[in-house]
């Protein structure tokens, strides 16, 4: 449907158009009974905005035909009726009054949050999204998926460009899900048009939202809150699935965590440690330190040649564990298991050119976090 | 208004005239003098914010990143907002109010000129300074214009000092030209000139002062928290400290939302002074205007958290903060109603200034009707920061208060420089920014809709078509910029010579006197019966 490559913008865009189908120009109608009926509040006040403009412009653009010098027209010499300026008041009042009622009613079923069936806390980190599903054993975390180099023009872009993560949000359809958020570091916000559900998640405060997804689907959405620099690649992808499908996944999901739980008890190699840290690195780290180790220049510090990564390995694994107070330097110890946490020091003290041999075991990373 | 116009040019000005050489513009104190300083500073901060946000259209011309990276993406989206508020559009009304309100109300000058030339000479140093943080270590604010605490503060780059600052230096600027605006109308107006004789952009600018001194502190208070918390270990924005991140959007809004009414009223007089001169006829309702300039004033301190519906209020916040903001559409009705009155049974021409007026009208309430939608806080939470947001508030600021702003130069040039415009070239710039605007900036109404978030450097493939479009206009829109620059300077230099009146339907005191408008005016006050 959209694929394009452009050679002369200008011009692509003008030949592409026939093969276009969408020029979206209006919010989603949603899956949700509150979106449709955000939809259909939206379209009425839409209409009678139309109205207004109709008749005001209306007026005003016979003037300006019918009541200009050129044509002959003689200014009269009326300037004020109080009847009619009463009037223009009162009429724009109604109106609004008329607005007000349905938005009211439906604000307050927005706000009735009680009887959910799953809880889930989202939680905003610059720039991923962490989802624990309260009372259910499962915690994650939710990383725009799109690479880089479709961002950096180096590759074709996909389908989904910038609106695709590794670990979707999951969704059983026809229950009602509240949402609770609330933010690690900045404030960030929740959106998913199809559910509408738009919400600030604040550090140090929990806010509440609820849907009830009625079809089986996948949903996509982004943060809205300016949360710096990567604020453009923080999606949402929310899949609604059956509760059967549910429930697998569920399943899946917990034994995917047992696993990798297993795995920190394992032995690892060096050549292990630093494949899997190269991964982790270009994921979690690489968004301010960049992929080649030399950081920004005075927004973030470069770790190759940096003495925190080739000499002091306990301070070394302290910040990536702990962060640092007052800084972007963000706490992994919760972010990340203790295989990727050790496979990213590793590959942090022997990428460019840092090669200081050192590798870090799991098993240390694990003894430090309990 | 019958004016009677005593002689000013008589034995008692003693011939001063302005001084010579670069000493003239630095040491004086002549409102006219002060008011071409602000204008012109204006002018050229209109320009640098636009090369940014051109810089930003460019960037969203296609999908990917081409141009910039996003943190510096960040910090052009930040400065140009910050720019175009406190740089190009706040000293342009001050500009015009200097030049414009002591001829208005028959006064020789501003009430405290001394204070005028401080307060102007203030902000170049204030920009400055704001400016030269793109260049620091870290690069400059880019937390967007509304710098959002903790993103302003624990993870703000090292220049936010030098940033609050010098938002601490154009606070006192505002402050100090408020008060001299408000001393000067409530003190020195002509015997005669009652207050319900006031020229309608006279009152709007009364009514702004006022706003201005009320919130400005408030600002300078909320930079002044984010000061403490990054130097001296407060934590009122510092969740962990026990601190609010969401008090600082409450304080930042009480003082932000009557701010973009101080963007708006000076506009909403200077169309009220020139749709009756080109419908050669009296404003219709000029006490409704002046009674709901002053509503919408009152309202505007009491909506401050509609720009917060998504920070999680309680539901009775929620309401009433909707209800009270979908109130202000009543008065802004009652202008808009008031405007086409006075064009209906008119006799107009379309000279340029009447062109951007009339392109105000229109253009400003598309951008109300948008701001009503806005206010339904349901509908709100699927608009809420996203282009739908940026389509409403360009489409009040850049033709609704830039365009005023132009309208009111077109219109009062003659009288400044004593010579007549170039028609022909200001039709010119008035299409091509009407249509560069609407190029711009109707399209983002569909991909806000759409789902697009503002203040991202880029965007999902769905929104690449619209983002072109508007991208296009945008270059159209800032490019038809130099058209006015060329003939501002070519008018200063010559052409035609106005008359006195200038306008064939103009009216009030400023058109009683010669054109140019001698240095030194009223030094008997005219007597306005």
């Amino acid at each position: 449907m959209i694929k394009r490559v452009w050679h002369l913008p200008w011009i692509g865009w003008l030949v592409s158009q026939p093969a276009i189908a969408a020029w979206e120009v209006n919010i989603t109608q949603g899956a949700t009974a509150i979106a449709r009926e955000v939809y259909d509040l939206h379209m009425i006040i839409f209409w009678i905005c139309v109205a207004i403009g109709v008749v005001v412009f209306g007026v005003m653009f016979w003037s300006i035909i019918h009541h200009r010098k050129s044509r002959g027209a003689q200014a009269r010499n009326f300037h004020e009726n109080t009847a009619v300026e009463i009037l223009w008041t009162l009429i724009p009042f109604v109106i609004l009054i008329a607005m007000a009622i349905p938005a009211t009613a439906t604000l307050i079923k927005m706000y009735d949050s009680t009887e959910s069936d799953i809880d889930i806390q989202v939680t905003g980190y610059q720039w991923k999204w962490r989802y624990q599903y309260l009372g259910q054993d499962i915690d994650f975390f939710s990383s725009m998926s799109t690479p880089r180099e479709q961002i950096n023009n180096e590759a074709p872009k996909g389908e989904h460009y910038l609106l695709e993560v590794d670990n979707p949000v999951v969704l059983p359809v026809g229950k009602k899900v509240r949402f609770l958020f609330t933010a690690n570091d900045v404030i960030h916000s929740w959106w998913v048009p199809d559910l509408s559900v738009k919400k600030d998640a604040i550090p140090g405060f929990i806010n509440e939202s609820w849907a009830i997804p009625e079809e089986v689907g996948t949903y996509r959405g982004q943060c809205t809150e300016l949360c710096g620099r990567d604020h453009g690649f923080m999606p949402i992808v929310v899949e609604v699935k059956t509760q059967a499908e549910f429930d697998q996944w569920l399943a899946d999901t917990r034994s995917a965590a047992e696993a990798q739980a297993a795995s920190a008890t394992e032995e690892w190699t060096l050549e292990q440690l630093m494949e899997r840290g190269e991964e982790v690195y270009n994921t979690g780290c690489a968004a301010c330190h960049q992929a080649n180790g030399l950081g920004i220049p005075g927004a973030f510090p470069a770790l190759a040649g940096s003495p925190m990564v080739t000499t002091d390995m306990d301070a070394h694994i302290d910040i990536v564990l702990n962060g640092k107070a007052g800084t972007a330097m963000q706490a992994f110890a919760a972010q990340l298991s203790a295989v990727d946490l050790a496979a990213v020091i590793t590959y942090e003290r022997n990428a460019w050119g840092n090669d200081t041999g050192d590798s870090v075991s799991p098993q240390r990373i694990t003894e430090l976090q309990q | 208004m019958d004016t009677t116009l005593s002689p000013n040019m008589d034995d008692t000005d003693h011939g001063h005239g302005p001084a010579k050489g670069m000493g003239r513009w630095l040491f004086t104190t002549n409102h006219k003098d002060i008011g071409t300083l602000y204008l012109w500073f204006s002018l050229l901060m209109f320009l640098t914010g636009g090369c940014m946000a051109l810089m930003i259209r460019a960037e969203l011309f296609q999908p990917g990143l081409q141009l910039v990276q996003p943190d510096f993406f960040n910090q052009m989206t930040t400065m140009h907002g910050l720019i175009m508020v406190f740089g190009a559009v706040m000293p342009a009304f001050v500009g015009l109010a200097n030049w414009m309100i002591p001829i208005m109300v028959g006064a020789p000058d501003m009430a405290l000129p001394r204070m005028n030339n401080w307060s102007f000479w203030i902000l170049p140093f204030a920009f400055s300074l704001m400016l030269s943080t793109l260049f620091m270590e870290g690069g400059g604010p880019n937390f967007g214009w509304t710098f959002y605490a903790p993103l302003s503060t624990t993870y703000a780059p090292p220049s936010v000092t030098f940033f609050i600052f010098a938002v601490h230096m154009m606070g006192f600027s505002s402050i100090m030209g408020a008060i001299n605006i408000i001393a000067t109308i409530l003190n020195l107006r002509a015997p005669g000139m009652t207050m319900m004789k006031l020229p309608l952009f006279v009152w709007t600018w009364l009514i702004t002062a006022f706003l201005l001194i009320a919130v400005m502190p408030v600002l300078a208070g909320v930079v002044t928290m984010m000061l403490m918390d990054i130097h001296f270990g407060t934590s009122f924005f510092n969740a962990a400290g026990g601190g609010d991140p969401v008090l600082f959007q409450h304080v930042f809004w009480f003082f932000g939302h009557p701010e973009v009414y101080i963007m708006i009223l000076p506009a909403f007089g200077i169309v009220s002074e020139i749709i009756p001169t080109f419908a050669r006829k009296k404003l219709f309702g000029y006490a409704s205007m002046v009674y709901a300039t002053s509503s919408i004033a009152l309202l505007s301190f009491l909506v401050w958290a509609h720009h917060m519906f998504t920070v999680g209020m309680p539901l009775a916040g929620e309401l009433f903060f909707m209800y009270a903001t979908m109130l202000i559409a009543v008065p802004t009705g009652v202008k808009v109603f008031n405007w086409v009155a006075t064009m209906f049974h008119g006799s107009m021409t379309f000279e340029t200034p009447m062109l951007f007026a009339l392109a105000f009208v229109v253009l400003f309430t598309i951008g109300g009707f948008s701001g009503l939608m806005l206010a339904i806080a349901p509908a709100d939470f699927q608009y809420h920061d996203t282009y739908f947001v940026v389509a409403h508030f360009h489409y009040v600021l850049v033709p609704g208060a830039i365009f005023s702003i132009m309208a009111g130069v077109y219109y009062w040039l003659p009288k400044w420089t004593g010579h007549m415009l170039n028609e022909r070239l200001g039709k010119a710039h008035f299409w091509l920014s009407f249509i560069g605007v609407n190029i711009t900036f109707f399209p983002m109404h569909f991909v806000g809709l759409a789902g697009m978030p503002r203040r991202i450097p880029d965007y999902a493939l769905q929104f690449a078509d619209f983002n072109a479009v508007a991208s296009v206009g945008a270059f159209i829109f800032g490019f038809s910029q130099l058209l006015l620059v060329y003939n501002i300077i070519s008018c200063i230099r010559g052409g035609e010579r106005a008359t006195d009146q200038v306008w064939e339907g103009s009216h009030g005191l400023e058109w009683t006197l010669p054109s140019p408008a001698p240095y030194h005016t009223f030094s008997k006050p005219p007597v306005v019966k």
